[in-house]
């Protein structure tokens, strides 16, 4: 009798709300009734969500997963030999004949077309553990970090070329150099885990599926800026998030990787985890820092820039989730590595997150210049609902719908930005035929009516008026001057807004009128309505 | 519906106080811990709130009020929140928001007329990919479609039914 067998249910919450618990307790029931000795490890999700629950068998060749089980299923799993049934070629064969049956995990075109680098170990590991951690390069570039003067970690981010990857896309380099050259003590690192973007969720994947990451990036941004202590601002929709980044930060602390002494080398950094409540406009960096300092989440004016004047007054990194995850793989294997991936200006990897109408939603991690049609065609595999595509929304509820004729454009940031495109943090939610882009543009003026933080009167006022054009719209009432009227008001809201909350609220909106504009044409009676556009289908 | 005793109230608020005060930015965390123990944030629990961090009342109501996350009353037993986000809506968040309103028999931002649940839209859940998805307390659910809706509703206080 040989050890005993290592199965894999994820415990992210990507996986747990399709039943992931559920199936994982199923498996040590049924284990236990069978004598059969088993070590479930709770591991992160690999970001194939429709995939999910994927439970995964550890053999000789292998880890094989079997994908969407359900609790119901286990037990004809185990009939079938799961988990230790599965070892050696008939094993495999047998295993391959399970309906559910998904062969080599590593070896799905899904996972194997993409490159991985800041999601490199997501599914792999124990989120909080860091043994496992280790085991996959973890900490490998704190250490290297730990042996550098910050000039150098400074240098090696900027040549990285990663770029702020919350939608922003400022230099990461740049805002560190800031904050590395302000005198004014104490500093502090910010990581805005404030994901708000709806379609987007690649930060909670780092969160829950290797936090780990992002600690290790916070603390070499610590070491670059000279700070010692870094909040984390979570959103409260994620109370998941908050739980695994606890149970990482201090599993770091017991194994000497955060806290007083970083890897015996004297130098200290530690981490808070911080809850929002419930505020879109705190994912906005000033009104994040308001937050954390516990006030409303009301945007501030820059400048001040944050990094010179940022929390409490002091100079402050702020990154998202994803730009600080990346850190620790660009200080591992070099600048150079990183950027070797990309085109233009847009270096390293994209964390697309495909979702909404597809059959396979998930998370894509690829070389800048990707396309939507790619995405749609190696990875989406079509709509969920079998409908043709007619609409795709990119970059999050700011981001503009993209209609069919760019859908070869590749997705760099300078590429999108020619077509007053965003890229933002990579979401894609695809709509089928069924899709009116009418009410969509009405859903963007109402979202920023509800999250607005009223600062401003472009985005408090604009938002709202926007929402009544457009209900006269659909309503047919005076179509033409209302469009009128809602290009003007979305022009002053572009020019006067304060933040991206009022300033990039039209973009769904003029995006949905200048490519569907049979849609803002419906309310009118039949006589005068022009021909519905024939959707675009994926070719 | 509330039925806290003052001396409940009391106590959560000092114990919360009593966490967080020495912390910089202390309000939102504390707010946090009162609510979770409360189940919402009490109009007495203001003032003793605002003492202890030298702010003045208006500014910690200001703060209660700004926050969706932050209640001013007692919560149904079950707080139901339906994504209404655009990757859920492309997978019919609006057809499970019209059936969840028939089901729980209330409509959205109400509370059922037995009290047991509260019907919430939310923007986004981060299971995009999953969708259409919803939260009941602080547990997720993704792929909810009108009849897991129901199986989930009806399995929640088995006692009671």
């Amino acid at each position: 009798m040989g050890a005993p067998s290592t199965v894999y249910v994820p415990r992210d919450s990507s996986s747990v709300a399709v039943g992931a618990d559920q199936v994982a307790d199923t498996i040590a029931v049924e284990a236990a009734r069978r004598g059969i000795e088993l070590q479930i490890v709770r591991n992160g999700s690999r970001g194939l969500a429709w995939l999910e629950p994927l439970v995964e068998c550890a053999t000789e060749s292998g880890r094989i997963g079997f994908g969407p089980v359900q609790a119901q299923d286990v037990a004809g799993l185990f009939d079938a030999g799961f988990p230790a049934g599965f070892a050696g070629d008939a094993g495999l064969a047998k295993a391959a004949r399970h309906p559910l049956a998904l062969g080599q995990v590593e070896e799905l075109p899904y996972l194997k077309s993409q490159q991985r680098l800041t999601f490199a170990r997501i599914g792999l590991t124990d989120p909080v553990s860091v043994d496992d951690y280790i085991a996959h390069e973890g900490f490998a570039g704190l250490r290297r970090a730990l042996s550098m003067p910050p000039e150098a970690i400074v240098n090696q981010v900027i040549e990285s070329g990663l770029r702020g990857r919350g939608g922003a896309a400022f230099p990461t380099g740049i805002k560190w150099q800031t904050a590395m050259r302000a005198t004014a003590k104490p500093k502090y690192v910010v990581c805005n885990a404030d994901e708000g973007d709806s379609g987007s969720f690649a930060d909670r994947l780092i969160m829950e599926s290797d936090p780990l990451a992002l600690i290790e990036g916070m603390t070499i941004a610590g070491l670059a800026a000279g700070a010692e202590l870094g909040y984390i601002y979570v959103r409260s929709e994620y109370p998941d998030s908050v739980r695994a980044l606890e149970q990482a930060a201090q599993a770091a602390r017991e194994a000497g990787t955060l806290g007083a002494n970083l890897l015996g080398s004297g130098r200290r950094f530690d981490v808070v985890v911080r809850m929002g409540a419930g505020s879109y406009v705190c994912g906005e960096e000033t009104a994040m820092l308001e937050s954390l300092e516990g006030r409303r989440g009301i945007v501030r004016a820059k400048p001040p820039l944050p990094a010179l004047h940022g929390l409490f007054g002091q100079p402050t990194v702020i990154n998202n989730v994803v730009t600080l995850a990346t850190v620790p793989v660009v200080l591992a294997r070099g600048a150079a590595y990183y950027k070797d991936f990309g085109v233009g200006r847009s270096r390293g990897t994209l964390c697309v997150q495909l979702a909404g109408n597809v059959r396979h939603g998930g998370l894509i991690e690829v070389a800048f210049g990707v396309t939507l049609r790619d995405l749609l065609q190696r990875w989406g595999d079509g709509t969920a609902s079998g409908r043709p595509v007619r609409a795709i929304q990119v970059g999050g509820p700011l981001g503009t719908y993209v209609p069919p004729s760019q859908w070869d454009t590749p997705l760099d940031y300078e590429a999108y930005a020619k077509f007053a495109g965003v890229v933002g943090h990579g979401s894609v939610v695809v709509h089928d035929d069924s899709v009116n882009l009418a009410r969509m543009a009405r859903f963007a003026m109402q979202f920023c009516a509800f999250e607005s933080c009223g600062k401003c009167t472009p985005c408090r006022i604009g938002s709202v008026r926007g929402v009544e054009v457009m209900d006269r719209i659909i309503a047919g009432h005076e179509v033409p001057r209302q469009i009128a009227l809602l290009r003007d008001l979305c022009d002053t809201m572009v020019s006067g807004s304060l933040c991206a909350m009022g300033g990039m609220t039209p973009f769904p909106v003029l995006s949905a009128l200048d490519h569907y504009p049979e849609d803002f044409q419906k309310g009118l009676d039949d006589a005068s309505r022009p021909n519905p556009q024939e959707p675009a289908a994926v070719a | 519906m509330s039925g806290l005793a003052p001396a409940d109230v009391r106590g959560a608020v000092a114990r919360a106080i009593e966490r967080h005060v020495a912390r910089p930015g202390a309000l939102l965390p504390l707010l946090h811990d009162v609510q979770h123990e409360l189940g919402y944030i009490p109009a007495e629990s203001v003032e003793p709130i605002a003492r202890s961090l030298n702010l003045s009342r208006a500014e910690v109501h200001g703060v209660i009020t700004y926050y969706h996350h932050f209640r001013q009353h007692a919560p149904a037993r079950h707080v139901v929140q339906l994504c209404q986000a655009e990757a859920c809506q492309s997978r019919g968040a609006e057809a499970l928001a019209t059936h969840a309103q028939a089901k729980l028999g209330c409509s959205m931002n109400s509370s059922s007329p037995d009290g047991r649940f509260a019907l919430e839209p939310v923007y986004c859940l981060g299971l995009c990919a999953s969708s259409p998805s919803m939260m009941i307390g602080e547990r997720v659910f993704g792929r909810v479609t009108p009849q897991r809706f129901d199986q989930l509703i009806s399995a929640l206080d088995p006692g009671d039914n």
